[in-house]
């Protein structure tokens, strides 16, 4: 099966820092496909907020995502309106992750 | 960013004897406290802002280690420190699993980039598993010590 591919920019100033990584690797896990995070020729597991924080995703870094699987179109365009809603809440996050 | 850039030597501890999150945190501002790093009478608050953040969202990360963390106005340079717990702590982590490998940092609240550079320097580090498991079995803060310095020459990666 190929891949689907999607590309997203960080824009929130805090970056890929804890908390984001967290909501995105849990967001990431409600899905079957793999998926990996691309930063240049770095690729990480999209599930892992181990292999998320590694990134070191700063203000304005572009990132690939790369699902492979049944719900690779719907993960992806998950993931990217969780980056492009700059983490929906980030710093005064107080709703819950049942997304 | 490296581990020697941020971890401070004298704050490491090896031999905490707790029974939950909140307790490790505590001793951990202690040892910084104990180490100068931060200052008596802010540790209160540092401890309460970290204890908020757990409330968004464990920051227990996986494969047995944890990045509690908060900014602070109290600071004006990255401070941070590493605790092992043999037994392991309940942390609330993504899989499920104890924590028994803890960084704590405390940041200042305009530094973003910094704070960012040292969870990709700590998870980076960590993704080799053998680094990730000799600091776990690590007995005494020089090990611990040793064990960075090693990672920060690329020993391990």
């Amino acid at each position: 099966m190929s891949a689907t591919e999607k590309t997203v920019v960080i824009s929130n100033p805090q970056g890929l820092h804890a908390r984001p990584a967290e909501l995105f690797a849990r967001l990431a896990l409600q899905f079957d496909s793999d998926i990996e995070v691309i930063r240049d020729s770095h690729r990480v597991d999209a599930k892992s907020i181990l292999h998320v924080l590694t990134l070191g995703a700063a203000q304005g870094t572009e990132l690939t995502l790369q699902a492979t699987g049944a719900d690779a179109e719907a993960a992806l365009e998950a993931l990217v309106r969780l980056v492009e809603s700059d983490f929906a809440t980030d710093e005064t996050m107080s709703q819950g992750s049942s997304g | 960013m490296k581990f020697i850039d941020f971890v401070s030597r004298e704050a490491i501890r090896t031999t905490i004897d707790v029974d939950n999150k909140e307790q490790v945190i505590r001793s951990m501002a202690t040892a910084l406290l104990e180490s100068g790093k931060i200052a008596e009478d802010e540790q209160e608050s540092i401890v309460e802002a970290i204890l908020k953040r757990e409330e968004l969202g464990s920051t227990g990360i996986g494969r047995g280690v944890a990045v509690p963390h908060t900014k602070h106005p109290s600071v004006s340079e990255l401070v941070g420190t590493v605790a092992v717990s043999e037994e392991g702590v309940d942390f609330d982590s993504l899989d499920g699993e104890k924590v028994h490998l803890l960084f704590l940092l405390v940041s200042p609240p305009d530094r973003p980039g910094d704070h960012l550079r040292a969870l990709e320097n700590i998870s980076r580090q960590l993704r080799d598993e053998t680094f990730c498991r000799f600091l776990k079995q690590s007995k005494t803060p020089d090990d611990v010590w040793q064990l960075l310095e090693e990672a920060d020459n690329n020993q391990f990666v």
